[in-house]
């Protein structure tokens, strides 16, 4: 095993004050806390607001914490919420305008938030979704202001998955469970008999710097050694599967196969799946007028392949059953992406097969799909 | 100076709740009165000017044999025809007797039932006059209110979303109670515009918005039989405010039927 240059560990007793410096620096920490029984993503006040000790059982439509057995800070995997909340919000003011005595109007971008993100617990399928986004919204000719603000300024704690949910798949679509780039600081928890630390590897000149504040030392063979183990025990319970070698040209090829029709009887056509995803990114804008119609405001918000608004041209909307809908969501998250965007839609974090109130699979969708050419 | 539009607001059977929701405006309602004449509106004045009217709000459904008259006459005199609320949009919770013989209910509710001229449905104002546009809610939310005279006034779309709650529910981040809880919820089969607030309280959607523009309740009513939701209880959830609407009154039907 070959040792990373920079490896090092940081106790279970001092990593509080990591809150303390990013607090410090002027970022708000983001994090995994416990609300009314489920793990959200919610601005943290310090460590204390960690989920310490829990952990969730999760699969298609269902979810429920339950206690480890141990304090672990970061023993779960993922809840309904991921880091889109927060670079991507799902309702956002674009800029508003007031008409002018001369008959004329004037406009005003909106200022969005003053806040800097520190994102503390960012696993490797989601870090993924992040750079998925980013190729959405800061790539080629058009940037997103609010997007690119927001992560740019956003530091990244990642945290290594030390074990996964039954909805995982991180594995198959190559997103995980390790986190390999893109990181500011990458944490892998380890509790072994008494000890509790984690192994710290900087991935930026301000992870580095933020660990200068912490007291910390040279990993050790055996704490590197650890750390590798817990990404294998990951990797050995991931509970989902896919395979992905030719998915792009079986979908194309499968346009017109019946299991549309059975998704047409089951798919409630929600769009809880499109809002809980980390990569889906759509939206549409609003423009509001106040009563004088002297006053106008153009809003963004989140909005989803599966409503038929969506969809909605002169004369009615393109995708009107909902077997179209999810048909266009499945093909669009794991084929049309790799020609539009050169990677999937798809990190395999499963908050889509768990966040369906009626425990729609993609995985098993795409495995129907997939037997159904024999 | 062109003259303000003349607002009237009209009731038919219903509980004011809805007209309530204008009075409710308060802070806006000075706004609202600065850009339109409210010529008839027996709720906050006595004071009538007579019809036309550039807009009628209308509330409440037809269960007597005179209101369907009346809807007609309100619909000459209305240029413009608004429904607003459960009763007027799917007939209310009055639309239960849909499921019954009035006739036997008079006799037990009423002493002298032979003074009640009354029709043996309750029906949304739709299914007797053509309408422009239809508020739902029960009760109707002021904002959604406030934007439909708005839209009205500026000569707009109204940004009147008929996707699901749970569209709602995700936008301002509360956790799918059904998923994390296995609270039976109403939501993915309901139109949003409340904000999704009762799951934000752990507490099911109630379905006050009417079914949503694709409501798919076989599949729910299937998840909720899982979920253990026991049969008289999934009847209860359809057979609300909005039990007339065409998709929730064809859920308690075949949810009847499988039961047999
Ligand atoms: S499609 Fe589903 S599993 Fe894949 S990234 Fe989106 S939510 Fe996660
Ligand atoms: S797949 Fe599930 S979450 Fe997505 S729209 Fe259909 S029912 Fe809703
Ligand atoms: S709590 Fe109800 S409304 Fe909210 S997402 Fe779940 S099913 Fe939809």
């Amino acid at each position: 095993m070959t040792k990373p240059n920079n490896a090092f560990v940081i106790q279970r007793e001092d990593l509080h004050i990591l809150f303390d410096v990013l607090i410090e620096r002027g970022y708000t920490p983001v994090g995994p806390t416990v609300r009314e029984a489920v793990i959200v993503y919610d601005e943290l006040s310090g460590l204390e607001d960690l989920p310490e000790g829990w952990a969730e059982e999760q699969d298609a439509g269902t979810y429920s914490l339950k206690r480890r057995g141990d304090n672990a800070l970061f023993g779960f995997n993922n809840g309904p919420h991921s880091w889109k909340n927060y670079l991507f919000p799902s309702r956002v003011k674009l800029w508003e305008g007031d008409k002018t005595e001369d008959g004329g109007f004037t406009v005003k971008s909106a200022v969005d938030t003053q806040k800097k993100f520190a994102f503390i617990g960012v696993r490797a399928c989601d870090l993924h979704a992040i750079q998925v986004q980013d190729k959405v919204f800061l790539d080629g000719e058009y940037r997103d202001p609010i997007y690119s603000k927001r992560r740019e300024e956003a530091l990244v704690i990642a945290v290594n998955c030390g074990q996964a949910a039954k909805t995982c798949f991180c594995t198959s679509m190559n997103t995980g469970p390790r986190v390999s780039d893109g990181y500011d600081l990458a944490l892998t928890e380890i509790l072994d008999n008494d000890q509790h630390y984690f192994l710290a590897e900087p991935g930026s000149t301000s992870g580095f710097s933020l660990l200068a504040e912490i007291p910390h030392s040279e990993a050790s063979q055996e704490a590197i050694a650890a750390a590798r183990g817990c990404t294998k025990q990951a990797q050995e319970q991931m509970g989902r599967k896919i395979d992905i070698s030719d998915v792009k040209e079986m979908l194309y090829r499968n346009y017109d196969n019946d299991r549309w029709d059975e998704l047409e009887k089951r798919c409630l056509s929600c769009g809880n799946c499109t809002m809980a995803c980390p990569t889906c990114f759509c939206s549409k804008v609003e423009d509001v007028t106040d009563l004088t119609g002297n006053h106008a405001e153009r809003w963004r918000e989140w909005e989803s392949c599966f409503t038929m608004d969506f969809s909605y041209i002169h004369g009615g909307s393109v995708r009107p059953t909902t077997r179209s809908r999810y048909r266009q969501w499945l093909v669009h998250k794991l084929a049309a992406w790799l020609d539009q965007f050169g990677t999937s839609g798809c990190v395999g974090c499963g908050r889509c097969i768990t966040w369906c109130p009626v425990g729609i699979d993609l995985t098993e969708e795409v495995r129907l799909l997939r037997n159904s050419e024999n | 100076m062109t003259e303000k539009p003349k607002l009237a607001v009209w009731k038919f059977a219903s509980c004011d709740g809805c007209q309530l929701s204008l009075l409710d405006c308060e802070d806006e309602l000075l706004a609202v009165a600065d850009r339109i004449t409210i010529a008839n509106f027996m709720e906050a004045s006595s004071n009538v000017i007579d019809g036309p009217y550039d807009l009628s709000l209308v509330e409440g459904s037809i269960t007597t044999p005179h209101d369907r008259e009346r809807i007609r006459d309100v619909r000459r005199q209305s240029k413009f025809l608004i429904t607003i609320g459960a009763c007027a949009t799917a007939g209310g919770i009055q639309a239960l007797r849909n499921f019954t013989d009035t006739r036997e209910l008079l006799s037990v509710v009423y002493a002298s039932p032979e003074y009640i001229s009354t029709l043996n449905t309750s029906t949304p104002i739709s299914e007797h006059v053509k309408i422009d546009f239809e508020l739902r809610g029960c009760p109707i939310n002021k904002t959604q209110l406030l934007e439909v005279i708005n839209a009205f006034l500026n000569k707009r779309k109204p940004n009147v979303s008929p996707h699901s709650v749970c569209i709602e529910c995700k936008k301002r981040g509360t956790a799918c109670i059904m998923v994390a809880h296995g609270t039976a919820c109403m939501g993915p089969v309901t139109q949003a515009g409340c904000g999704a607030i009762c799951p934000s309280y752990n507490r099911g959607c109630y379905g006050c918005y009417g079914p949503m523009e694709a409501p798919n309740t076989s599949s729910l009513v299937k998840w909720m039989r899982n979920l253990g939701v026991p049969e008289d209880e999934l009847l209860r959830m359809f057979k609300t405010y909005n039990v007339g609407a065409e998709s929730f009154r064809c859920a308690v039907e075949r949810v009847e039927g499988e039961d047999k």
